[in-house]
């Protein structure tokens, strides 16, 4: 792979995850956001591939492979589980509506672009210049957390902080030890597994996803 | 070469282009309305059909509004020779049309805009509801369309060190890199979106609509007919394609003339000619599949498209 084939096929998927995460706080049809979602763990597995073909680093590609088949797979299928029982379920009334989150996300990006300079001044690689796309994602995460209402959205919002900090990852340190990525990743996996059966039991007490739902006591 | 041949070439190649947009423009509306009823299981009128809608327009008797002011039959004739001068001095056909040093990418969106901006007055000038209406609509979409575009050029800008277009044009040819950067795709994909809601098309406007209450365009030009209609139909025709001929200029530039022969010329109009209707083919097809957006709903995409443009610019400064 040639440096300037690498140089764009890396900046192309980094900037696909923070896209994808743009993309969550447009999109209100949950099951589409969860479509997002897979998008962007498979954009995250084209830059672990990318990073692992150009540093022959065949633990790295098999990484991919992995987060491939988790975060573009597996956990997609399992939230979309959950939306399909209630396929008309949308982010009707998000906390901060549309163009305000699109413009706050515009905000998030440059802040994130501003605190990471040093640490791009420290590793002025092709990689260690991306870390801001990973740093935003992370970012426009926690206000998916903050601002959305649905428990579906919510675990979206985590997922997305996680995408971001493994996007930081293998950008800073070109992959993680194997171990330490598999333990990430399960832990998420987990997470999702119990938000999963969380939302079950929530909608079979409450009868909706609606977190505010929970603010008040119910019989 | 001298500098009279540059006069020549720029001058003779700036009709070319603006005869190409005036006709190509009525030309690819019909081809993108065949295209539409092909895909419904319509047969479609012709491909030729605006074009004889506006001979029939043309020949039709003058009628105005007895309340409306010099600014209505002014704004259609702003609306074409605005368009015109831009179609005259954008790198559409050659690198090097006349005035080429004055084709910035600020001045080609003013131009166009202010064309657009009279024509909103001139649908309130009539003093009717629904003109009032769609002017309302028109300019409001045109005021959240506006910051969006203003990134985009900035962004657009960024790799050429010049927001002069043929400057990018060239610079794009030079180093076709530069097309598969994300800051150039970010920039492109927020300039469709501002060229759909600025052409009216799905899924801002319906241009094939007449149901008073959500026609935006149709209300604001609502009072002209005869050949003043023909005007702004063949004016907003031509505002469409020269903003697909831009649009795919920077996207992939190749088989535009970089060198001064009637060949070059020819292959780059040719070539020209197939871009933009393969990119108005597929915007065809993809409205066959979208519903017009609530009115209320289109600040969420145009700050998508907001959104797009600045990552556009701040892709572009990490990656530079």
């Amino acid at each position: 792979m040639t440096s300037s084939v690498y140089a764009s096929t890396l900046g192309l998927s980094a900037a696909l995850v923070l896209l994808c995460a743009v993309v969550t706080l447009w999109r209100r049809s949950l099951g589409a956001i969860v479509k997002v979602l897979a998008v962007q763990g498979a954009a995250l597995a084209c830059v672990a591939l990318a990073i692992g073909f150009h540093e022959h680093d065949v633990g790295l590609e098999v990484i991919a492979v992995l987060v491939l088949g988790a975060k573009g797979v597996v956990v997609p299928t399992l939230i979309t589980r959950v939306v399909r029982h209630d396929p008309t379920s949308r982010e009707s009334q998000p906390l901060v509506n549309v163009p305000a989150s699109l413009v706050a996300a515009g905000a998030l990006v440059f802040l994130s672009f501003a605190v990471t300079r040093p640490v791009t001044a420290l590793e002025p690689t092709t990689a260690g210049r991306l870390i801001p796309f990973g740093m935003a994602a992370m970012l426009v995460g926690f206000f998916a957390l903050a601002t959305r209402r649905k428990a579906v959205s919510q675990i979206v919002g985590l997922l997305l902080v996680d995408n971001g900090v493994a996007l930081v990852a293998f950008l800073a340190t070109a992959g993680v030890p194997v171990i330490v990525e598999l333990g990430a990743s399960l832990d998420v996996l987990l997470a999702v597994v119990v938000l999963r059966v969380l939302a079950t039991q929530m909608r079979a007490h409450v009868g909706s996803l609606d977190l505010d739902q929970l603010a008040e006591l119910h019989d | 070469m001298t500098a009279d041949t540059h006069v020549a070439w720029g001058a003779s190649t700036s009709v070319l282009q603006v005869a190409a947009i005036a006709l190509g423009g009525l030309v690819l509306v019909g081809l993108m309305r065949r295209v539409r009823a092909r895909l419904e299981g319509r047969v479609g009128p012709p491909i030729l059909q605006p074009l004889l809608d506006v001979r029939k327009l043309f020949r039709k008797e003058r009628l105005r509004p007895d309340q409306a002011s010099w600014i209505f039959p002014f704004a259609p004739v702003v609306l074409i020779a605005t368009v015109a001068v831009a179609a005259g001095i954008a790198p559409l056909i050659t690198v090097r049309p006349a005035l080429g040093t004055g084709a910035d990418l600020f001045v080609l969106v003013y131009l166009l805009l202010s064309g657009s901006t009279l024509l909103a007055l001139a649908g309130m000038d009539a003093g009717t509801a629904f003109g009032g209406m769609g002017s309302s609509r028109a300019v409001t979409i045109g005021a959240l369309a506006e910051p969006a575009l203003l990134v985009t050029i900035l962004a657009l800008s960024m790799s050429a060190h010049s927001s002069n277009l043929p400057e990018i044009v060239r610079s794009t040819l030079a180093a076709p890199g530069t097309v598969v950067s994300p800051a150039r795709l970010f920039a492109l994909a927020s300039l469709l979106v501002v060229i759909v809601a600025e052409s009216g098309r799905l899924p801002v406007d319906n241009p094939s609509t007449h149901l008073e209450l959500t026609m935006i365009h149709e209300a604001m030009i609502l009072e002209y007919a005869g050949p003043d209609l023909a005007l702004v139909t063949v004016g907003e025709a031509m505002r469409m394609a020269l903003l697909l001929c831009v649009f795919v200029n920077l996207l992939a530039p190749w088989g535009i003339a970089t060198s001064m022969t009637p060949l070059a010329a020819l292959v780059g109009l040719v070539s020209l000619g197939a871009k933009v209707a393969l990119v108005g083919v597929v915007m065809a097809g993809a409205e066959v599949f979208m519903a017009k957006l609530r009115l209320f709903r289109l600040p969420e995409l145009l700050a998508g498209a907001f959104v797009l443009a600045l990552l556009g610019v701040v892709s572009g400064t990490v990656l530079s």
